[in-house]
């Protein structure tokens, strides 16, 4: 895990500030530790503070009124979970569960706002930082509206896998896997079914092995 | 030996025991109106537990590996 020190000097909101510009920020921190499963923050409560995962993955998620989760993101550490409704002055516009022990690092909204009004520079990555968040929702609106469950699954699982015997990397349950691609736990389970018997994925026990990450890749890019 | 079990959420779990039902390899049971996993049975991973739990309150996670 990285110290906030570390965190700060790599975070792209600061990327570009001097060390001596950097050092005070690490003070602003605070650090604060979660359990699995624990909810970080809900969807529709306030947002204080800008939220830096420093280590862990934690589910983002929105849920429908009739109780069905649509994930929107799995971040990872060095990520902000936060960062729209904090800008927008909204309430919160998801929901943030940890999948593992998760540790965060937090900076107030108010710290936040004067550090952008004292660095341009940080304003600027600011910007960056919601293009990019921007881009992402265009590709989920992409993947939802366009491609097959078996396009977007495929997508889901190479943008998870990790490489074997690396420590870390979201554990998926195929609801979790379903509620990313927004389909029913029953059409995950068939599509799954499809990609083992075309040699694709096999399963070890509790292990997803990708054998042929060109074959997948492929089936990611096709649109119906 | 190590024998990784399905993940139960004790909060969420009624008891209502579809997940021991279901089970081929026997691997759950219910004890004091809660699911619990057996100790020494090797869990096959197949799932059938996380997709039959009512609350969802079960669950297989898989860890995605490139080889």
């Amino acid at each position: 895990m990285k110290s906030k020190a570390e965190l700060i000097q790599t975070s792209e909101f600061f990327a570009g500030l001097k060390a001596d510009e950097l050092d005070p920020i690490v003070n602003l921190i605070i650090e604060k530790r979660y359990g699995r499963d624990d909810i970080l923050f809900f969807e529709g409560d306030a947002t204080e503070s800008l939220i830096f995962l420093a280590s862990g993955v934690v589910k983002i998620f929105k849920t429908s009124p009739d109780g069905k989760e649509q994930i929107l993101a799995i971040a990872h550490p060095e990520e902000t979970l936060n960062e729209v409704p904090l800008f927008n002055g909204g309430l919160n516009t998801t929901t943030a569960q940890a999948m593992m022990p998760v540790v965060v690092y937090a900076i107030s909204k108010r710290d936040i706002d004067s550090l952008m009004a004292r660095y341009p520079l940080v304003a600027s990555n600011v910007i960056h930082i919601l293009a990019k968040r921007t881009r992402q929702l265009v590709n989920l609106v992409e993947e939802l509206s366009f491609k097959r469950v078996n396009s977007r699954l495929a997508g889901i699982l190479l943008e998870n896998a990790i490489l074997d015997g690396q420590a870390g990397g979201a554990r998926l349950t195929q609801r979790d896997m379903a509620a990313m691609a927004g389909t029913a736990r029953e059409v995950i389970s068939r599509s799954l079914k499809t990609m083992e018997d075309d040699g694709i994925i096999s399963f070890d026990k509790h292990r997803l092995i990708i054998n042929d990450r060109d074959a997948l890749k492929r089936v990611a890019e096709t649109y119906s | 030996m190590f024998l990784m079990k399905p993940e139960i959420d004790k909060e969420k779990c009624t008891g209502c025991g579809l997940c021991v039902e279901v089970c081929r390899e026997n691997g759950i049971t219910v004890i004091d109106r809660v699911v619990v996993a057996v100790d020494g049975v090797e869990c096959d991973w197949c799932g059938i537990c996380e997709a039959v739990c009512p609350e969802g309150a079960i669950s297989c996670p898989f860890q995605i590996v490139f080889v």
